[in-house]
């Protein structure tokens, strides 16, 4: 791929001016591929805490201890009514200044990366607003739905799995497809802790080669692409997961 | 001894008392009609038989089995006791098969294979042969209660409930309904029936009784009740209908 493409934009660099360093020499070119895959990570396995969080927390909410579903609810009025910067902020030098150093031989490093950081300040950032759209979702399904198969011997778990949440996952999809694209934007914050993402990459090397409108194009888009992407899939699974005459 | 035996029953919402001491036996193989006016208490009274709704005072047993007891298994109780609802209920998400396999598969763990061709046989025996794999948003709502019955039949239940299955049809889908209850009824099947179809129910049942503001005015075979009324409460309930 490399060796395919860098001519090209060699000669674009010779010829207009036009800078894609990360295009046509190979260390940059390595440091933009890392680049790609920590954002690619960092999406995903935020998006997939905040999933869990939110199947669980909304499973909560529907219990009948008090104190459980209180301490739901103060968790999403606190992570719901911060900033996502602050509370990556607050992660990595409010608690990390608490973690203990591990000895990496002759230097000190946070048993906790910057990175692992940025994974649990997003997903509990991003999880906080899907508990609230899968309670929507399950305040949605007819409770005679869930009466009908207590009555035929579903224990209230299992009609939470295999009646209740299904529907409810149905309903929440559009409202959780907005929640997840804006939560795979807002990875982009953890740049502030220096988790070396694409915004956090890009930015060193437009730093390093003074080329930062071409490294603000190719953020853009990679933004634009991988965000589309992650929509079209959740819109796809909308479609096949649509009930005929359901919900509508 | 009674297959379902209801002594002295009281159920209250909040305030409001909605069974003033009911009691009703029910033998096995019995059909039996719930008539009455609404808000009489008639679907509180059937939903209590399965637990769905619990009683204040009184006692409801089925198979000897005391149904208000704390520490009954109310599993083994539903298992027993296949309730059919006014609006069908059924799961959206799963195709008519499915919506019949899906308790006996995973609730009672049953062999799949096994439980398949009995929910295949079932639904033919409500007459809904070739709409295995159709979903309940595409089936009419006469066809989306027969897969309900169908559903309920599945669990192999000893008594049936039948809460007012026909009020949201139309009347053509009414009469396939009513035959699949008829069928089921002559098959021998305890049948519990809250019901506005007063042909029907004068036509199946073995006993009717008559319910206003919870308590129980009236009850006797079809013929009795519905020819010579005695109390002046049901005549002229009666007389609106006919």
């Amino acid at each position: 791929m490399f060796d395919l493409i860098a001519p090209i934009f060699q000669r674009l660099n010779v010829e207009t001016g036009w800078n894609f360093i990360i295009f046509y020499d190979r260390y940059e070119y390595d440091r933009f591929l890392t680049g790609i895959s920590i954002s690619l990570q960092l999406i995903l396995w935020s998006i997939l805490l905040s999933l869990v969080i939110g199947v669980l927390g909304a499973w909560v909410q529907t219990a009948r201890s008090r104190l459980l579903r209180g301490v739901v609810d103060g968790y999403i009025q606190l992570f719901r009514n911060t900033p996502p910067l602050i509370q990556l902020l607050f992660f990595y030098f409010g608690l990390g200044a608490f973690t203990p150093q591990v000895d990496m031989g002759g230097y000190y490093e946070p048993l906790i990366s910057s990175f692992t950081w940025a994974i649990l300040a997003l997903g509990i950032f991003g999880g906080a607003f899907n508990v609230e759209i899968f309670r929507s979702g399950i305040e949605a399904v007819p409770k005679a739905t869930a009466e009908a198969a207590e009555s035929l011997c579903f224990s209230s778990w299992q009609t939470y799995a295999y009646v209740t949440l299904p529907l409810a996952f149905r309903i929440s999809l559009p409202a959780l497809t907005n929640n997840l694209v804006s939560l795979a934007k807002t990875t982009s914050l953890a740049y502030v802790i220096s988790v070396p993402e694409m915004t956090y990459t890009l930015n060193q090397v437009w730093s390093d080669n003074i080329n930062v409108p071409e490294m603000m194009i190719v953020l853009f888009l990679f933004y634009v692409v991988v965000v589309s992407l992650i929509a079209a899939g959740l819109h796809v699974l909308e479609k096949r997961l649509a009930l005929p005459g359901y919900g509508r | 001894m009674p297959l379902v035996s209801i002594k002295e029953v009281h159920k209250s919402f909040g305030k409001l008392e909605v069974l003033r001491g009911v009691s009703l036996d029910v033998k096995k193989g019995e059909v039996v009609c719930i008539i009455g006016p609404s808000g009489s208490g008639k679907s509180t009274l059937i939903r209590c038989i399965n637990g769905l709704n619990d009683i204040q005072k009184g006692s409801i047993t089925v198979e000897g089995q005391e149904v208000n007891d704390p520490k009954l298994d109310k599993l083994a109780l539903r298992k027993k006791v296949g309730i059919v609802f006014q609006q069908y209920n059924l799961f959206p998400h799963k195709t008519a098969l499915e919506n019949v396999m899906m308790a006996p598969v995973k609730v009672l763990k049953e062999p799949k294979r096994e439980v398949e061709e009995r929910a295949r046989a079932l639904i033919a025996k409500v007459r809904l042969s070739g709409k295995e794999d159709v979903y309940p948003g595409h089936l009419s709502g006469g066809q989306q209660q027969r897969v309900a019955i169908a559903r309920s039949l599945a669990m192999r239940p000893d008594v049936m409930l039948f809460d007012e299955v026909t009020a949201a049809l139309d009347p053509e889908t009414v009469k396939e309904v009513l035959l699949t209850i008829k069928e089921l009824a002559a098959e021998g099947m305890t049948c519990i029936l809250v019901t506005h179809e007063m042909g029907f129910a004068r036509e199946v049942a073995d006993h009717v009784y008559f319910t206003d503001r919870g308590v129980i005015v009236e009850h006797g075979p079809p013929e009795e009740l519905f020819t010579q009324a005695k109390d002046e409460r049901t005549q002229r309930f009666l007389s609106q209908i006919f």
